[in-house]
Protein backbone atom coordinates (compact mmCIF):
# COMPACT_ATOMS: atom_id res chain seq x y z
CA UNK A 1 0.00 0.00 0.00
CA UNK A 2 1.56 3.34 -0.86
CA UNK A 3 0.70 6.23 1.16
CA UNK A 4 0.97 10.14 -0.37
CA UNK A 5 2.40 12.63 1.55
CA UNK A 6 3.44 16.47 0.49
CA UNK A 7 6.84 16.45 2.04
CA UNK A 8 8.87 13.94 3.20
CA UNK A 9 11.93 14.51 5.12
CA UNK A 10 14.86 12.28 5.69
CA UNK A 11 16.53 12.29 9.09
CA UNK A 12 15.58 14.35 11.59
CA UNK A 13 18.83 16.48 12.26
CA UNK A 14 19.98 19.89 12.76
CA UNK A 15 19.44 20.09 8.98
CA UNK A 16 15.60 17.62 8.90
CA UNK A 17 14.21 19.81 11.78
CA UNK A 18 14.70 23.52 10.48
CA UNK A 19 13.44 22.33 6.86
CA UNK A 20 10.45 20.54 8.40
CA UNK A 21 9.64 24.03 10.49
CA UNK A 22 10.07 26.51 7.87
CA UNK A 23 8.17 24.20 5.18
CA UNK A 24 5.24 23.88 8.04
CA UNK A 25 5.47 27.46 8.51
CA UNK A 26 4.67 28.00 4.69
CA UNK A 27 2.13 26.11 5.27
CA UNK A 28 3.05 22.73 3.71
CA UNK A 29 2.34 19.05 5.18
CA UNK A 30 5.77 17.35 6.23
CA UNK A 31 6.54 13.85 7.54
CA UNK A 32 10.05 13.60 9.31
CA UNK A 33 11.82 10.29 8.81
CA UNK A 34 14.39 9.60 11.27
CA UNK A 35 16.41 6.36 11.59
CA UNK A 36 17.13 7.20 15.47
CA UNK A 37 14.87 6.34 18.87
CA UNK A 38 14.87 10.13 19.05
CA UNK A 39 14.74 13.35 16.70
CA UNK A 40 17.71 15.86 16.78
CA UNK A 41 20.23 13.79 15.17
CA UNK A 42 23.79 14.61 16.48
CA UNK A 43 22.97 17.41 18.37
CA UNK A 44 21.52 15.51 20.81
CA UNK A 45 25.38 14.44 22.17
CA UNK A 46 27.27 17.36 21.65
CA UNK A 47 27.95 19.40 25.83
CA UNK A 48 30.05 21.80 24.05
CA UNK A 49 28.52 25.70 23.41
CA UNK A 50 28.34 26.37 20.02
CA UNK A 51 30.39 29.20 17.84
CA UNK A 52 28.03 31.19 15.05
CA UNK A 53 25.67 33.89 15.08
CA UNK A 54 23.00 34.41 17.49
CA UNK A 55 20.53 32.75 14.76
CA UNK A 56 22.21 29.61 14.71
CA UNK A 57 22.28 29.80 18.53
CA UNK A 58 25.43 30.51 19.18
CA UNK A 59 26.84 29.98 23.28
CA UNK A 60 24.29 27.48 23.17
CA UNK A 61 25.55 24.24 24.09
CA UNK A 62 24.52 21.35 20.91
CA UNK A 63 21.80 19.52 23.07
CA UNK A 64 19.95 22.31 24.25
CA UNK A 65 19.78 23.50 20.26
CA UNK A 66 18.36 20.09 19.53
CA UNK A 67 15.60 20.44 22.32
CA UNK A 68 14.88 24.57 20.76
CA UNK A 69 14.87 22.59 17.39
CA UNK A 70 12.84 20.09 18.39
CA UNK A 71 9.66 22.71 20.77
CA UNK A 72 9.86 24.70 17.25
CA UNK A 73 8.78 21.42 15.26
CA UNK A 74 6.01 20.08 17.90
CA UNK A 75 4.77 23.68 17.49
CA UNK A 76 3.49 22.56 13.99
CA UNK A 77 1.33 19.29 15.56
CA UNK A 78 -1.42 19.55 12.88
CA UNK A 79 1.41 19.82 9.96
CA UNK A 80 4.42 17.80 10.69
CA UNK A 81 3.67 14.06 11.64
CA UNK A 82 6.65 11.97 13.22
CA UNK A 83 7.88 8.81 12.24
CA UNK A 84 11.26 7.74 14.60
CA UNK A 85 13.12 4.09 14.82
CA UNK A 86 12.14 4.31 10.89
CA UNK A 87 14.98 3.89 8.42
CA UNK A 88 14.65 4.87 4.98
CA UNK A 89 15.60 1.79 2.82
CA UNK A 90 14.61 2.80 -0.84
CA UNK A 91 14.49 6.00 -2.34
CA UNK A 92 13.52 5.48 -6.23
CA UNK A 93 12.27 7.66 -8.79
CA UNK A 94 8.88 9.09 -9.24
CA UNK A 95 9.17 10.23 -5.45
CA UNK A 96 8.98 6.77 -3.84
CA UNK A 97 10.25 5.71 -0.51
CA UNK A 98 10.33 2.35 1.19
CA UNK A 99 10.78 2.67 5.42
CA UNK A 100 11.85 0.20 7.74
CA UNK A 101 9.87 0.68 11.06
CA UNK A 102 10.21 -2.26 13.95
CA UNK A 103 10.01 -5.23 11.10
CA UNK A 104 7.37 -3.69 9.21
CA UNK A 105 8.00 -1.77 5.57
CA UNK A 106 5.78 0.60 4.71
CA UNK A 107 5.83 2.61 1.11
CA UNK A 108 5.24 6.77 0.57
CA UNK A 109 4.71 8.79 -2.05
CA UNK A 110 5.99 12.45 -1.95
CA UNK A 111 5.45 15.39 -3.87
CA UNK A 112 9.02 16.29 -3.22
CA UNK A 113 12.04 14.94 -0.71
CA UNK A 114 14.26 16.55 1.14
CA UNK A 115 17.41 14.45 2.19
CA UNK A 116 19.06 15.68 5.05
CA UNK A 117 20.93 12.05 6.31
CA UNK A 118 24.40 13.82 7.27
CA UNK A 119 27.25 11.85 7.48
CA UNK A 120 29.33 9.14 9.03
CA UNK A 121 32.22 9.07 9.98
CA UNK A 122 35.51 8.48 8.39
CA UNK A 123 37.58 4.96 9.45
CA UNK A 124 41.30 4.61 9.15
CA UNK A 125 43.63 1.85 7.87
CA UNK A 126 45.94 0.30 10.28
CA UNK A 127 46.98 -3.28 11.84
CA UNK A 128 43.74 -5.01 14.21
CA UNK A 129 41.66 -1.88 13.24
CA UNK A 130 38.51 -3.74 13.73
CA UNK A 131 38.99 -5.07 17.55
CA UNK A 132 36.59 -3.47 19.78
CA UNK A 133 37.10 -0.74 21.76
CA UNK A 134 38.42 1.28 18.88
CA UNK A 135 35.26 3.83 17.96
CA UNK A 136 34.54 6.19 16.39
CA UNK A 137 34.58 9.96 17.79
CA UNK A 138 31.24 10.70 17.27
CA UNK A 139 30.48 7.17 18.66
CA UNK A 140 32.25 8.04 21.64
CA UNK A 141 30.07 11.36 22.63
CA UNK A 142 26.87 9.44 21.67
CA UNK A 143 28.14 6.52 24.41
CA UNK A 144 29.09 8.91 26.85
CA UNK A 145 27.16 12.36 26.48
CA UNK A 146 24.12 10.32 25.61
CA UNK A 147 23.92 7.35 27.52
CA UNK A 148 25.79 8.08 30.21
CA UNK A 149 28.46 5.28 29.70
CA UNK A 150 32.19 5.13 29.44
CA UNK A 151 34.29 4.23 26.50
CA UNK A 152 37.05 3.10 28.97
CA UNK A 153 39.06 4.16 31.73
CA UNK A 154 42.21 5.04 29.15
CA UNK A 155 42.31 6.29 25.45
CA UNK A 156 44.50 7.61 22.78
CA UNK A 157 42.63 10.12 20.31
CA UNK A 158 43.57 10.09 16.74
CA UNK A 159 43.14 13.08 14.74
CA UNK A 160 43.21 16.76 15.98
CA UNK A 161 40.57 18.36 14.35
CA UNK A 162 38.04 20.30 15.86
CA UNK A 163 35.73 16.79 16.64
CA UNK A 164 39.07 14.88 17.78
CA UNK A 165 39.91 17.91 19.93
CA UNK A 166 36.37 18.48 21.37
CA UNK A 167 36.07 15.35 22.22
CA UNK A 168 39.14 14.33 23.97
CA UNK A 169 38.26 17.25 26.79
CA UNK A 170 34.63 15.83 26.87
CA UNK A 171 36.38 12.41 27.69
CA UNK A 172 38.36 14.13 30.41
CA UNK A 173 35.14 15.83 31.80
CA UNK A 174 33.40 12.46 31.96
CA UNK A 175 36.87 11.30 33.79
CA UNK A 176 38.60 9.27 30.78
CA UNK A 177 41.74 9.80 30.82
CA UNK A 178 43.33 10.73 27.81
CA UNK A 179 46.94 9.44 27.03
CA UNK A 180 47.61 11.04 24.02
CA UNK A 181 46.67 12.75 21.09
CA UNK A 182 47.77 11.78 17.66
CA UNK A 183 48.03 13.89 14.63
CA UNK A 184 49.14 12.85 11.32
CA UNK A 185 50.12 15.83 9.96
CA UNK A 186 52.91 18.09 10.87
CA UNK A 187 50.28 20.60 12.65
CA UNK A 188 46.98 20.67 14.46
CA UNK A 189 43.68 20.55 12.49
CA UNK A 190 41.25 22.13 14.69
CA UNK A 191 41.01 25.66 16.64
CA UNK A 192 43.99 26.48 18.39
CA UNK A 193 41.77 27.20 21.42
CA UNK A 194 40.36 24.02 22.07
CA UNK A 195 43.84 22.38 21.74
CA UNK A 196 45.16 24.18 24.39
CA UNK A 197 42.41 23.83 26.85
CA UNK A 198 43.96 20.31 26.49
CA UNK A 199 48.05 20.93 26.47
CA UNK A 200 46.55 22.86 30.07
CA UNK A 201 45.40 19.98 31.34
CA UNK A 202 48.60 17.65 30.12
CA UNK A 203 47.39 15.92 27.53
CA UNK A 204 50.23 15.82 25.44
CA UNK A 205 49.70 16.35 21.49
CA UNK A 206 51.76 14.53 19.26
CA UNK A 207 52.03 15.90 15.49
CA UNK A 208 53.54 14.05 12.72
CA UNK A 209 52.56 10.85 14.80
CA UNK A 210 49.90 7.75 13.67
CA UNK A 211 48.74 4.91 14.90
CA UNK A 212 50.39 1.74 13.58
CA UNK A 213 48.76 -1.16 14.82
CA UNK A 214 46.09 -2.26 17.82
CA UNK A 215 47.09 -4.95 19.62
CA UNK A 216 44.62 -7.46 21.62
CA UNK A 217 42.83 -10.30 21.44
CA UNK A 218 39.23 -9.52 22.11
CA UNK A 219 39.66 -6.00 22.55
CA UNK A 220 42.24 -3.56 22.26
CA UNK A 221 45.21 -3.26 24.89
CA UNK A 222 47.83 -1.81 23.77
CA UNK A 223 48.40 0.38 20.50
CA UNK A 224 51.65 1.23 18.63
CA UNK A 225 52.31 4.76 17.50
CA UNK A 226 54.57 5.49 14.75
CA UNK A 227 56.39 9.33 13.49
CA UNK A 228 55.85 10.36 9.95
CA UNK A 229 58.02 12.23 7.78
CA UNK A 230 57.70 14.86 5.86
CA UNK A 231 56.29 12.27 3.08
CA UNK A 232 53.93 11.09 5.42
CA UNK A 233 56.31 7.80 5.29
CA UNK A 234 56.39 6.25 8.54
CA UNK A 235 60.10 6.53 10.36
CA UNK A 236 61.63 2.87 11.57
CA UNK A 237 63.03 3.03 14.88
CA UNK A 238 60.20 5.72 16.53
CA UNK A 239 57.66 3.08 17.31
CA UNK A 240 56.20 3.51 20.80
CA UNK A 241 53.50 1.64 22.56
CA UNK A 242 51.09 3.00 25.06
CA UNK A 243 48.61 0.91 26.99
CA UNK A 244 44.90 1.66 26.07
CA UNK A 245 41.31 0.05 26.66
CA UNK A 246 40.03 2.33 24.00
CA UNK A 247 40.87 4.49 20.81
CA UNK A 248 38.82 7.25 19.52
CA UNK A 249 39.76 7.59 15.75
CA UNK A 250 38.48 11.32 14.80
CA UNK A 251 39.91 11.67 10.74
CA UNK A 252 36.56 13.50 9.42
CA UNK A 253 33.11 12.62 8.06
CA UNK A 254 31.55 11.28 4.96
CA UNK A 255 28.37 12.57 3.46
CA UNK A 256 25.66 9.83 3.61
CA UNK A 257 24.92 9.77 -0.04
CA UNK A 258 23.73 6.39 -0.12
CA UNK A 259 19.87 6.85 -0.51
CA UNK A 260 20.83 9.56 -3.32
CA UNK A 261 23.32 7.10 -4.91
CA UNK A 262 20.36 4.55 -4.99
CA UNK A 263 17.90 7.09 -6.72
CA UNK A 264 20.70 7.74 -9.46
CA UNK A 265 20.91 11.54 -8.99
CA UNK A 266 24.10 12.74 -10.66
CA UNK A 267 26.94 12.19 -8.01
CA UNK A 268 30.75 13.51 -7.54
CA UNK A 269 33.24 12.90 -5.46
CA UNK A 270 34.65 16.29 -4.34
CA UNK A 271 37.39 15.85 -1.62
CA UNK A 272 36.80 18.97 -0.25
CA UNK A 273 32.91 18.00 0.80
CA UNK A 274 34.19 14.93 1.76
CA UNK A 275 33.24 12.45 -0.42
CA UNK A 276 30.44 11.63 -2.79
CA UNK A 277 27.96 14.09 -3.27
CA UNK A 278 25.24 15.25 -5.07
CA UNK A 279 25.31 18.25 -7.88
CA UNK A 280 22.81 20.70 -6.93
CA UNK A 281 21.69 24.34 -8.20
CA UNK A 282 21.15 26.97 -5.71
CA UNK A 283 17.76 26.10 -5.25
CA UNK A 284 20.02 23.01 -3.31
CA UNK A 285 18.23 20.49 -5.69
CA UNK A 286 19.37 17.58 -7.32
CA UNK A 287 19.41 16.38 -11.32
CA UNK A 288 16.29 15.08 -10.12
CA UNK A 289 13.35 17.73 -9.97
CA UNK A 290 11.85 18.00 -6.28
CA UNK A 291 14.80 15.93 -4.30
CA UNK A 292 16.14 18.44 -2.27
CA UNK A 293 19.06 18.32 -0.48
CA UNK A 294 20.32 20.12 2.95
CA UNK A 295 22.79 19.51 5.93
CA UNK A 296 26.37 17.63 5.42
CA UNK A 297 25.14 15.30 3.13
CA UNK A 298 26.12 17.85 0.52
CA UNK A 299 29.28 18.59 2.20
CA UNK A 300 30.86 18.45 5.78
CA UNK A 301 30.09 21.86 7.53
CA UNK A 302 28.88 22.34 11.11
CA UNK A 303 25.89 22.24 12.65
CA UNK A 304 25.05 26.00 12.03
CA UNK A 305 25.43 25.61 8.32
CA UNK A 306 23.15 22.40 8.24
CA UNK A 307 20.17 24.75 10.21
CA UNK A 308 20.58 27.60 7.66
CA UNK A 309 20.47 25.27 4.58
CA UNK A 310 17.87 23.16 6.31
CA UNK A 311 15.56 26.48 6.61
CA UNK A 312 16.20 27.20 3.39
CA UNK A 313 15.41 24.18 1.93
CA UNK A 314 12.41 23.79 3.64
CA UNK A 315 11.45 27.35 2.07
CA UNK A 316 12.02 26.30 -1.31
CA UNK A 317 10.55 23.01 -1.06
CA UNK A 318 7.10 24.28 0.04
CA UNK A 319 6.82 26.54 -2.75
CA UNK A 320 7.61 24.47 -5.05
CA UNK A 321 4.47 22.14 -3.70
CA UNK A 322 2.48 25.40 -3.63
CA UNK A 323 3.08 27.35 -0.65
CA UNK A 324 4.61 30.46 -0.28
CA UNK A 325 5.50 31.94 2.96
CA UNK A 326 4.50 35.17 3.45
CA UNK A 327 7.77 36.41 3.77
CA UNK A 328 9.62 34.14 0.92
CA UNK A 329 11.75 36.67 -0.52
CA UNK A 330 13.09 38.11 2.85
CA UNK A 331 14.05 34.79 4.34
CA UNK A 332 15.76 33.09 0.92
CA UNK A 333 17.72 36.57 1.15
CA UNK A 334 18.73 36.34 4.29
CA UNK A 335 19.51 32.22 4.30
CA UNK A 336 22.09 32.64 1.01
CA UNK A 337 23.85 35.65 3.02
CA UNK A 338 24.42 33.59 6.02
CA UNK A 339 25.42 30.85 4.56
CA UNK A 340 27.93 32.90 3.17
CA UNK A 341 28.93 34.35 5.93
CA UNK A 342 29.14 31.62 7.54
CA UNK A 343 31.84 30.40 4.79
CA UNK A 344 33.43 33.63 4.25
CA UNK A 345 36.26 32.96 7.15
CA UNK A 346 39.63 30.84 6.35
CA UNK A 347 37.83 27.71 8.35
CA UNK A 348 35.16 28.10 5.30
CA UNK A 349 38.13 27.97 2.70
CA UNK A 350 37.18 23.91 1.97
CA UNK A 351 33.77 24.41 1.74
CA UNK A 352 34.18 27.21 -0.40
CA UNK A 353 36.20 25.42 -2.85
CA UNK A 354 34.14 22.36 -3.06
CA UNK A 355 31.14 24.03 -3.57
CA UNK A 356 32.78 25.79 -6.44
CA UNK A 357 33.43 22.60 -7.65
CA UNK A 358 29.87 21.26 -7.45
CA UNK A 359 27.90 23.94 -9.04
CA UNK A 360 30.31 24.46 -11.28
CA UNK A 361 28.55 21.39 -13.20
CA UNK A 362 24.85 21.67 -12.37
CA UNK A 363 22.32 21.61 -14.67
CA UNK A 364 20.05 24.72 -14.82
CA UNK A 365 16.44 24.09 -14.50
CA UNK B 1 31.39 2.14 33.64
CA UNK B 2 28.87 4.06 33.94
CA UNK B 3 29.49 7.82 34.63
CA UNK B 4 28.78 9.17 38.17
CA UNK B 5 29.73 12.85 37.99
CA UNK B 6 29.83 15.08 35.06
CA UNK B 7 29.62 18.97 35.01
CA UNK B 8 27.50 19.29 32.88
CA UNK B 9 25.20 16.47 32.31
CA UNK B 10 23.03 14.69 34.88
CA UNK B 11 22.06 11.49 34.70
CA UNK B 12 18.91 10.58 36.97
CA UNK B 13 18.62 6.91 38.01
CA UNK B 14 16.31 5.12 35.91
CA UNK B 15 13.97 2.07 36.16
CA UNK B 16 16.30 -1.29 35.35
CA UNK B 17 15.93 -3.87 32.53
CA UNK B 18 16.70 -7.42 32.59
CA UNK B 19 18.00 -8.89 29.81
CA UNK B 20 19.96 -11.83 28.85
CA UNK B 21 23.48 -11.88 26.09
CA UNK B 22 24.66 -15.40 25.94
CA UNK B 23 22.35 -16.78 28.40
CA UNK B 24 23.97 -15.23 31.03
CA UNK B 25 21.67 -12.56 32.74
CA UNK B 26 22.60 -8.68 32.81
CA UNK B 27 20.80 -5.65 33.87
CA UNK B 28 20.13 -2.03 32.61
CA UNK B 29 18.75 0.97 32.38
CA UNK B 30 15.23 2.62 30.58
CA UNK B 31 16.62 4.43 27.75
CA UNK B 32 19.71 2.56 27.07
CA UNK B 33 20.68 1.04 23.74
CA UNK B 34 21.61 -3.20 23.87
CA UNK B 35 24.80 -1.78 23.00
CA UNK B 36 25.23 0.34 25.67
CA UNK B 37 23.81 -1.34 28.25
CA UNK B 38 26.03 -4.26 26.81
CA UNK B 39 29.42 -1.65 27.45
CA UNK B 40 27.75 -0.53 30.84
CA UNK B 41 28.74 -4.54 31.77
CA UNK B 42 31.67 -4.61 30.36
CA UNK B 43 31.21 -6.62 27.39
CA UNK B 44 32.99 -5.15 24.40
CA UNK B 45 32.83 -8.10 21.94
CA UNK B 46 29.64 -8.04 20.55
CA UNK B 47 29.51 -10.70 17.39
CA UNK B 48 32.34 -12.13 15.33
CA UNK B 49 32.73 -10.97 11.44
CA UNK B 50 31.50 -13.78 9.41
CA UNK B 51 34.55 -14.83 7.50
CA UNK B 52 37.16 -14.78 9.38
CA UNK B 53 35.71 -14.60 13.06
CA UNK B 54 37.12 -11.73 14.13
CA UNK B 55 35.64 -10.36 17.74
CA UNK B 56 33.10 -7.52 16.42
CA UNK B 57 32.44 -4.31 18.39
CA UNK B 58 30.70 -1.44 17.82
CA UNK B 59 32.01 1.61 15.53
CA UNK B 60 29.28 4.03 15.12
CA UNK B 61 26.89 4.45 17.08
CA UNK B 62 24.20 5.77 14.62
CA UNK B 63 23.00 2.40 13.17
CA UNK B 64 24.98 3.39 9.97
CA UNK B 65 28.28 0.59 9.88
CA UNK B 66 26.91 -2.70 11.12
CA UNK B 67 29.61 -3.72 13.45
CA UNK B 68 27.18 -4.17 16.08
CA UNK B 69 24.98 -6.08 14.50
CA UNK B 70 23.88 -8.84 16.82
CA UNK B 71 20.63 -11.93 17.24
CA UNK B 72 17.85 -10.24 19.55
CA UNK B 73 14.83 -12.15 20.47
CA UNK B 74 15.74 -14.69 17.29
CA UNK B 75 16.08 -11.89 14.72
CA UNK B 76 19.72 -11.60 13.52
CA UNK B 77 21.23 -8.55 12.33
CA UNK B 78 19.86 -6.31 14.62
CA UNK B 79 21.91 -2.84 14.98
CA UNK B 80 21.78 -2.82 18.99
CA UNK B 81 23.41 0.55 18.61
CA UNK B 82 20.51 2.21 17.81
CA UNK B 83 17.68 -0.47 19.10
CA UNK B 84 16.17 0.39 22.43
CA UNK B 85 16.22 -2.25 25.58
CA UNK B 86 13.41 -3.76 26.50
CA UNK B 87 13.03 -6.07 29.53
CA UNK B 88 13.31 -9.85 28.98
CA UNK B 89 15.25 -9.20 25.80
CA UNK B 90 17.38 -12.47 24.91
CA UNK B 91 20.69 -11.18 23.29
CA UNK B 92 23.10 -13.74 21.19
CA UNK B 93 26.24 -13.06 19.98
CA UNK B 94 26.01 -13.50 16.29
CA UNK B 95 27.96 -15.95 14.14
CA UNK B 96 27.41 -16.12 10.92
CA UNK B 97 24.88 -13.93 8.37
CA UNK B 98 22.28 -15.33 10.41
CA UNK B 99 18.99 -16.69 9.02
CA UNK B 100 15.21 -15.21 8.79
Amino acid sequence: MMTNKELIIIGGGPAGLTAAKMAAEAGCQVLIIERSPALGGQLIKQTHKFFGSELTYAKTRGFDIAKLLIDDVMKFKDKIEIMCDATVVGLYPNHEITVYQKGVYSKFKATAIITATGASEKFLAFENNDLPGIYGAGAVQTLMNLYGVLPGQSIVMVGSGNIGLIVSYQLMQAGVKVKALLEAAPKIGGYLVHASKLRRLGVPIYTSTTIKKAIGKDFVEQIETVELNEKWEMVSGTEKLIDVDAVCISVGLSPLHQLLSMAAVEMKFVNELGGMVPLINENHETSYPNLFVAGDVIGIEEASSAMIEGYLVGLIAANRIGYHHPHYETLLQSYHDQLSNLRSGPFGAKTRIGLAKLRGETHAR
Amino acid sequence: MRIEKHPILTFETKKKINFTFDGQSFIGYEGDTIQSALHACGIKKLSESIEHHRPRGFYCAIGNCASCDMTVNNQPNVRTCITLLEEGMVVLSQKGKGVL
